[in-house]
Formats: C-alpha cells, sequence, structure tokens
C-alpha cells in the first residue's frame, strides 16, 4: 500500500488560501486607513474653500467689521450632504461678531488654514480655523474665522472607499483562486499524459517513454525509462540464459540417453562396463555445465543488482586460488600465485570477481599446459588493474579472441565436457565491472589472459 | 368612535395652554385643536406645533387620527418665529418639546436640525423624497406650494397682469401708474416666510435689486400675514400682491372670483413646508407615523384638498416637475446654506438694504 501524501491540488489550494486571507486583512486596514485619509483630506479641501471664501466676504465698514456670508461657501459646505455646518466669526477683541458662540477654537492661531478635531454639540466636528489681518483706517486688527462640520460624509467617503478596495480585492482574489485551478489543472497534465502513455502500451513493450513532457517532470519520465531499460536487460539475461541452458544442455543429455539406450541393449559385461563409464563421463560434464550455467546466472544477477564496494584484489586472488578445483591442482601441476606487496583496491562485487577468476584458472588448469601462473598487476599509469593467468599451453587461436567471451563462442576443438561458458562468465563480470577480457602473448610465446578493471586509487 | 374622531375642537386660547404660555412670556393669539380620542381616554396624545392655518391643517390630522384611533391629537397653531423660539427652548429643556413641529419657515428648522435639536425618520418614505426635500432625515418636507403673485381680478385689466418680474418692474415703472401704494408684500421683519422668500428671491436673480427699487418708488406696503393680504387684495384695497404663499392664495380664489394668481414665468420659488421631530418629543414615534403618513397616498390626497399639496399638473406634472423638468420651478432644498438667511450679520445687512430700498413706504404699514 502506497503511502498517500496531500494532494498538490489541496497543498496549493491551502496556500493561495492562506496569502489571500493574509493579504486580505493587510489591505482591507491599509484601504480602511487610505479611505480615512483620503476623505479627511477631500473634506479638509471644502473646509478650506468654505473658509477662504468666508474670508473674502469679510470686510471693513467705517470701523466695523462686516460680514455678509457668501451662499457659495455654505453651499461647498452642503456638499457634505447630511452633516450639521458650524462657524463662528471671532473678532480682535476675541469676542465673537457672529456664529456659533461656543464653536472650538484651535490650539494656536496660525497664518494657514488650521484643521482640527473637537466634540461640539454632542457630536465628533472637523473644523477649519483660518486668520484675516485688516489695516484699514479706524480698525486694526485679526478676524478669525472658523468653519466646521460633523463627520459623516467623511465616515461614509472612508467607508464607501474601503467598499470598493475590499470589492476589487475579493475579485482579485476569485480571478486568483480561478487561474490557480487552471494552473494546477494544466502542470499536472504531463502526468495524466504519462499514465495515459504509460497503461495504453502493450505489456511486453518495455522500450522507453516518448510522451513529452515539461523539464520539470523529465526526470520521472527519465526515471521511469532507465527502470524500464534495467528490466529490459533482465528479461533478456533471463531468456537469454533459458535459451543457452536449453541450447547447452539438449546434445549431453541426447548423448546420455544414447549410451543409455545402447547400455540396455548391451549383453557384454565388458563393453556395458565402458559405456557405463562414458555414461559417467558424459554425466559429470553434464553437471559441470549446470554449474556454471547456475553460477552465471548467479553472478549475471550480482553484476546488476548487488552493491558494489571497496575490495581488495589480492584477497580476491587468494580466495579464487583456495576455491579452485582441488582435482585439478592435485594432479601435479604446478601454480604460481604471483601478488603485489600494496594492497591494489577496486570497486566491484567480490564474488563475481572470485568466479571469474576461478574460469580463468581453470581454463588454464584444464585445457592449457604447466607451468600456470596468476597474478594480480597493478598499472597506476592506465588506472587499471589484471587478474593475468599464464599457461603454456597453445591457448585459444588468435583468429577466435575477438569472438571468445561470447556466448555458445565454441571453438571446433572444445572437448566434450567443456562447458564453454567459463570466458563467457568472465566477460559478463568484466563489462559489469566497467573492464573488459584481454588476450596476449607474452615475450615468450605463452598464452595470457587478464580481466581489466579499473582500480581505485588512494583508497583506505 | 369615528365621528368623535372626525370632531374638531377649536379652543380659543384661555385655560391652562394661556396660562402656560404666559408664564412663557409668549405673547400670542395662539389656538389649540384637537382631534382623535378624548384626552381623558387616550393611550397617548401626540402634540403637534404649527404655523399652518388650523382649519387647513385640520384634514390631515383627521385623517391621521382615524389611522390611530386610541391617540388624541392636540395642533397647537404658532407664528414661525414664536414656534422657532418654543422649539429652541424645548431643545435646552426649558419647555417640554411637542412631538412635532411642522412649519412654513423652513430656514428655521434646518437651524433647529443643525444645532442637534431634532432626531431622524429614516423611513421608506422619507427616503423616497427628493434630495431637496429633506436633510439628514431630520427635517422632511411634507407640502408643495408655490410663490405666487395675486391679483385683483376686477381692477387690473388682463393685458397689465404681470406674469413675470420684468412685467411687475415694467408695470411700476412709470410715475403715475395706478398701483402706486396698492401693492402688498409679507414684512420680512415679521414674517419667517416673507424674509425667506425674499432672501432666496436675492439670490436667484439680478431682478430682486431692481424690484425692490421699484417696490420703494411705489410705496409698497409690507405687511403682516397672508390672510389679511388677500382680504386686502379682494376688497380692493391692494391691487397686487408680490411673494404670497400659494396654498392660501389658491384657496381663496377657489372660493372668491374676484382674486387672481400668476406663478412668476421667469422663476417660482417651491417652498416645501418642513416637518420635525425635536430631540426630547415624548411620542417621537407616533411623529413619525404621521410623517409618514403625510408622504403617502391618503396623506397627499388630503393635503391636496387642503391646497397644501399644490399640483403641478398644468405646469409639468406633480413632483417631476420640482425635480428640473420645469426649469422655472425652483424648489428651495433644505440644507444647510439655509442658515446663512439667519445668521446674525447677514440678517442685519439684508434688512438694512430692505429698509434703505422702501424708503418711506413702512408708514403705511401698520
Amino acid at each position: 500500500m502506497n503511502r498517500r501524501t496531500t494532494s498538490i491540488t489541496v497543498r496549493l489550494a491551502v496556500t493561495i488560501a492562506l496569502i489571500i486571507a493574509a493579504g486580505g486583512i493587510v489591505i482591507s486596514v491599509a484601504a480602511y486607513a487610505y479611505g480615512r485619509q483620503a476623505a479627511q483630506e477631500a473634506y479638509d479641501r471644502l473646509l478650506a474653500g468654505a473658509a477662504f471664501q468666508i474670508v473674502q466676504s469679510i470686510a471693513v465698514l467705517e470701523g466695523r467689521i462686516v460680514v455678509n456670508l457668501p451662499v457659495s461657501a455654505f453651499e461647498l459646505l452642503a456638499l457634505a450632504p447630511d452633516d450639521r455646518v458650524f462657524y463662528r466669526i471671532i473678532g480682535p477683541d476675541g469676542g465673537t461678531i457672529t456664529g456659533y458662540e461656543d464653536l472650538p477654537t484651535p490650539a494656536a492661531a496660525s497664518e494657514d488654514v488650521a484643521f482640527y478635531s473637537d466634540e461640539y454639540s454632542g457630536e465628533t466636528v472637523r473644523l477649519a480655523a483660518a486668520l484675516r489681518r485688516f489695516a484699514e483706517r479706524g480698525f486694526t486688527g485679526q478676524v478669525q474665522i472658523i468653519v466646521g462640520h460633523t463627520t459623516r460624509a467623511r465616515g461614509a467617503l472612508a467607508r464607501d472607499i474601503t467598499t470598493k478596495a475590499l470589492g476589487l480585492v475579493a475579485i482579485a482574489g476569485v480571478a486568483l483562486v480561478a487561474l490557480v485551478a487552471f494552473a494546477v489543472r494544466s502542470s499536472l497534465g504531463p502526468l495524466a499524459r504519462i499514465e495515459q502513455a504509460l497503461r495504453s502500451r502493450d505489456p511486453k513493450d518495455l522500450s522507453p517513454l516518448t510522451v513529452s513532457t515539461p523539464r520539470e517532470v523529465e526526470t520521472i519520465v527519465a526515471a521511469i525509462n532507465r527502470f524500464m531499460g534495467r528490466l529490459a536487460s533482465r528479461v533478456t539475461i533471463m531468456q537469454n540464459l533459458i535459451a543457452d541452458a536449453t541450447h547447452q544442455l539438449k546434445t549431453p543429455i541426447a548423448a546420455v540417453r544414447a549410451q543409455a539406450e545402447l547400455a540396455s541393449e548391451e549383453q557384454d559385461p565388458a563393453r556395458l562396463r565402458t559405456i557405463a563409464g562414458r555414461i559417467h563421463t558424459r554425466a559429470v560434464g553434464l553437471s559441470r555445465l549446470a554449474d556454471q550455467l547456475l553460477n552465471q546466472a548467479l553472478i549475471i544477477h550480482r553484476s546488476d543488482a548487488a552493491a558494489q564496494e571497496v575490495i581488495d584484489l589480492r584477497e580476491v586472488a587468494i580466495r579464487a586460488t583456495d576455491e579452485t578445483d582441488h582435482d585439478l591442482l592435485s594432479t601435479g601441476l604446478d601454480l604460481h600465485l604471483d601478488l603485489p606487496e600494496h594492497p591494489v583496491h577496486a570497486r566491484g562485487d567480490a564474488l563475481s570477481l572470485v568466479e571469474a577468476s576461478k574460469n580463468l584458472l581453470s581454463n588454464a588448469l584444464r585445457y592449457g599446459a604447466p607451468p600456470v601462473s596468476f597474478s594480480v598487476e597493478h598499472k597506476a599509469a592506465e588506472g587499471i588493474a589484471e587478474f593475468a593467468v599464464v599457461d603454456c599451453g597453445h591457448g585459444i587461436p588468435e583468429s577466435d579472441w575477438r569472438d571468445s567471451g561470447r556466448r555458445f563462442a565454441r571453438s571446433a576443438g572444445s572437448l566434450p565436457d567443456s562447458a564453454g561458458l567459463g570466458l563467457a562468465i568472465v566477460n559478463a563480470v568484466a563489462e559489469a565491472h566497467h573492464g573488459r577480457l584481454a588476450f596476449s602473448r607474452t615475450p615468450e610465446g605463452r598464452f595470457r589472459v587478464a580481466l581489466e578493471i579499473p582500480v581505485v586509487e588512494g583508497a583506505p | 368612535m369615528i365621528r368623535m374622531t372626525g370632531l374638531l375642537v377649536l379652543v380659543a386660547l384661555l385655560g391652562l395652554a394661556a396660562g402656560r404660555a404666559d408664564a412663557q412670556g409668549i405673547d400670542t393669539q395662539n389656538e389649540i385643536a384637537l382631534f382623535g380620542a378624548p384626552l381623558q381616554t387616550a393611550r397617548a396624545v401626540l402634540a403637534i406645533d404649527g404655523s399652518t392655518d388650523t382649519e387647513v391643517f385640520a384634514p390631515i390630522l383627521e385623517a391621521f387620527a382615524k389611522r390611530v384611533p386610541d391617540v388624541a391629537i392636540r395642533y397647537r397653531e404658532i407664528t414661525t418665529n414664536e414656534l422657532y423660539d418654543l422649539a429652541e427652548r424645548g431643545c435646552s429643556g426649558a419647555e417640554p418639546a411637542a412631538d412635532l413641529v411642522v412649519s412654513s419657515s423652513i430656514d428655521q428648522q434646518v437651524k433647529l436640525a443643525n444645532d442637534g435639536c431634532a432626531q431622524p425618520n429614516h423611513s421608506a418614505a422619507v427616503s423616497a423624497l427628493p434630495a431637496w426635500a429633506k436633510w439628514r432625515d431630520e427635517v422632511v418636507g411634507l407640502t408643495y406650494e408655490p410663490a405666487v403673485i395675486v391679483y385683483n381680478r376686477d381692477l387690473v385689466a388682463p393685458a397689465q397682469v404681470p406674469r413675470s418680474r420684468f412685467d411687475l418692474i415694467d408695470l411700476l415703472r412709470p410715475a403715475d401708474n395706478p398701483f402706486n401704494g396698492r401693492i402688498g408684500t409679507y414684512d420680512i421683519e415679521a414674517s419667517g416666510v416673507g424674509y425667506l422668500f425674499a432672501f432666496v428671491d436675492a439670490q436667484q436673480a439680478t431682478t430682486f435689486g431692481r424690484l425692490i427699487e421699484a417696490f420703494g418708488r411705489n410705496k409698497v406696503v409690507a405687511t403682516c400675514c397672508s390672510a389679511e393680504i388677500i382680504d386686502d387684495v379682494a376688497s380692493g384695497r391692494f391691487l397686487i400682491a408680490y411673494n404670497m404663499l400659494g396654498s392660501y392664495a389658491l384657496v381663496r380664489a377657489a372660493e372668491d372670483h374676484r382674486i387672481g394668481i400668476v406663478a412668476p414665468s421667469d422663476y417660482t420659488l417651491i417652498l416645501s413646508r418642513a416637518a420635525l421631530i425635536p430631540k426630547r418629543a415624548k411620542n417621537a414615534e407616533l411623529a413619525r407615523q404621521f410623517i409618514d403618513f403625510a408622504l403617502s397616498g391618503a396623506g397627499r390626497r388630503s393635503l391636496s384638498e387642503s391646497g397644501l399639496l399644490v399640483s403641478f399638473d398644468d405646469a409639468g406634472g406633480g413632483l417631476a416637475a420640482l425635480s428640473g423638468a420645469v426649469p422655472t420651478l425652483r424648489p428651495i432644498a433644505l440644507s444647510p446654506a439655509l442658515l446663512i438667511g439667519l445668521d446674525r450679520q447677514t440678517r442685519d445687512n439684508f434688512l438694512a438694504l430692505w429698509r434703505s430700498s422702501l424708503g418711506g413706504a413702512d408708514p403705511e404699514a401698520r
């Protein structure tokens, strides 16, 4: 059962919702602050306009202040339609010339228009105060004009601005959500296409996917294709192995059966014994062949699947020597093991390398001529190491070197109990270690076969 | 019961009400009328102070009384200036406030609201009114009445009838014209409505200066009260009366063939009598009901029958005519701009101008 994580759509939806909510709160606060300020400024200008008009309407007549309140000033104030309007004109002696006598005055009189808020007549009022200086015959001094109104229109405008701003934010939010939904659908589209491509293909088809995908999804496709590649090579190996086994087992089994049929009709005990001997020989070869086939399957499996670690190749050589068929060694053939003094490190699978080395040794011991030497050689200049086996026999003819190591490569002169698989295994191990199988002649004309693999320099 | 509510009781000011009014120093000949349920059994008493003549206002009061059978309605008729003084004192708590104040002196009503003496009536009927006919939902225009020129049909030849202020000025230009000393208008120092009309006239057009100049030359008689002036037009003492409240004039013209009416064609001012619920009203809810009733279809019909709601059908039709469809009809908007006329200095200046223009016309006034 796969562990399900939260869907991308839900993640995006939650994230966007949080962003919009947080943004909405910030914008609401900002919009309200802005709305208040805008309303304040707009209506303050109105007040200032009215104050200036009243200032202009004040005249000095025969040493007396005369105020003819301009209708336009009040019509200006009436632009805040539902607000109560207050005014006061104060003479140089501080006495109210006309207007509301208890209207609050500003904290400090200024030449310019001063704006201030205060409580008056049970409501908050916004006031503007202006000054006019007179220097006329019979009258010198300054007159202060105060104009104010309640703040209903300001509040309404601030609310209006805020509401409209929030309306826009809401529309933008909805649009954003719709866009995100669309974006998620369209960006998850390639995944659906991959799924479709996988589902619709033939079960035996392990070729790479050719769906066109955006860069971000390419890695997924590449991973799928790598996996498919491995699967394909496994399947191929399995098929080859089965084909090999069938092919290689068919002849010896047929031979054993033929001998057995002969034996069943043979009356002469001496010849019967001879036939039994042949059957035994064939059976031994058959069992070695079966061994090798299983070995190869195991090694091919390991080369593909086993974790490669850094190993000392000298240990591999010692193990290979130890495990080499004692029957072969006990025949008195001479084996010379030659190892360097310093460790030779390489990245690889010890078991595979041991098997490959054993195969090389067995071949030399079984088919070559003694003395046989087995050495590990470190070629630091080329960054490789070799398991080299040299014998004094004829070895494989040079014309067959290219084909040796391939499956079914069997020279005409191979013996009936030769599996013919030995070099194929070595070759497979070499490839799995990014190395190769090399044949050569020593200067003395001896046959030399080597398994080369890259070394890891300076490893512990 | 219905007969009871229909009963109109006119009481000459003698009893309790007189004593109280005198105690407050108000020298007035106001009348108190009772409608609806008897005071003893009434659930509540709706106290209305108004400047409208009781007999003109009675039909709508009676109609409303039928809607609220267990309520007694007390209507007190007072002149506009006294109405304002009373309301102002009611606002400060110096005197019990009425539940509703209806005045033709709309500038004073606006001033009361501006001074925080009113409470709003945010009803559907009020919000349906055009913007100029209400302010803050506190001052609400109930009626529509034109300011008209009234003339004597018998004594003014049809060709001479002034159709506009220009006609009137032309009529008064000859030195020996027959109108000299026989033109009446409100004494704007005594009449709130007269002052309001004159002040708005001064803002509307430059004709005003020439008009009062002509009035001065022709010894116009500035006096008090619509009824008296119209009586004098009917009797022939005045040939023409300027800026009369259309409601009275139309009612009188319907009864008296001698009275002719002209809505000036240059512009006709429209006044909307304003209702206001004082801040300290005891039965504010009843007052709201009354306002909404007056603005309803039934209330409109009743006001029309009384002549308080002048139909402008001839000139273009109903309310639409007042909302700019007929450009010569100029409603006086209920807005703080009306406060200017009440400004002490501005009022003094305006009255000084008026007096100096009319010159020696005044002595004949009273």
